[in-house]
């Protein structure tokens, strides 16, 4: 059974799908619970998403996406060539406040954090690489 | 994803399948705001959503500002568990009315 795959792909709206089927396949394929599925295609959403959005200042720039699924964990790597940034540096949104008071946007790695019991930022020879993982 | 609406006196209702992700936000908060220019309360059946990210969650919080500035307000049915963990994680199960 196939537990690793990597995807070079344009990072675009579009190309998220290709990313998250690949994802549910092997997920799905090596016994992840249904619970988990979900939240583990919207973390990888909110990562590819802010590559596709932000790293090449909104072009299209080429992603590398390696998928890993052993038995109970799961693990995905991000990378890109565009511009150096980290998003754990990012403030966490204050989930306190009300309604008026709370800002547009700033949830989406913060669901990542909390979605996942592992990530991982690091800047290496031009790379951005981010990784995810999460026992299941 | 597609939307459904219908108006039953004062209050429009969205019925909502399929994904809320960065593509189709865009499409449901448009959907929200418009429903707030017509009337003061806005219905969200979820019961046919099992995925939004945090460009739904955008939407909705929007479509929340919006319905307290106008004296309105906006109940989200028929939520699912996956919805559920989002609105939990967020911490939007507080700032949203769900039933």
């Amino acid at each position: 059974m196939e537990k690793k795959v990597e995807l070079r792909l344009p990072a675009t709206d579009e190309t998220l799908m290709d990313v998250q089927n690949t994802m549910e396949t092997l997920l799905r394929k090596n016994g992840c619970p249904e619970t988990h599925i979900m939240p583990i295609l919207i973390a990888a959403e909110e990562i590819f998403i802010n590559i596709a959005h932000y790293a090449y200042e909104g072009k299209a720039g080429e992603a590398v996406v390696v998928i890993e699924v052993t038995p109970n964990n799961f693990k995905a790597t991000f990378r890109d060539r565009g511009m150096p940034y980290n998003p754990l540096a990012k403030e966490d949104p204050d989930i306190t406040l009300s309604a008026q008071e709370r800002k547009i946007g700033g949830l989406g790695v913060f669901m990542v954090k909390e979605s996942m019991d592992k990530v991982n930022y690091e800047y290496t020879d031009g790379w951005n690489i981010f990784t995810m993982e999460k026992k299941f | 994803m597609q939307i459904t609406e219908t108006r039953e006196g004062e209050v429009i209702q969205l019925t909502v399948e399929g994904r809320v992700d960065t593509t189709t936000a865009p499409d449901l908060q448009k959907k929200i705001l418009d429903a707030y220019q017509k009337c003061k309360h806005v219905v969200l059946d979820f019961r046919s959503v099992e995925y939004i990210s945090s460009a739904g969650l955008r939407a909705l919080l929007l479509g929340q500002k919006t319905a307290t500035s106008k004296g309105g307000t906006l109940k989200i049915l028929n939520v699912g568990p996956t919805v559920k963990q989002v609105f939990d994680m967020s911490g939007f199960s507080k700032i949203l009315t769900v039933v």
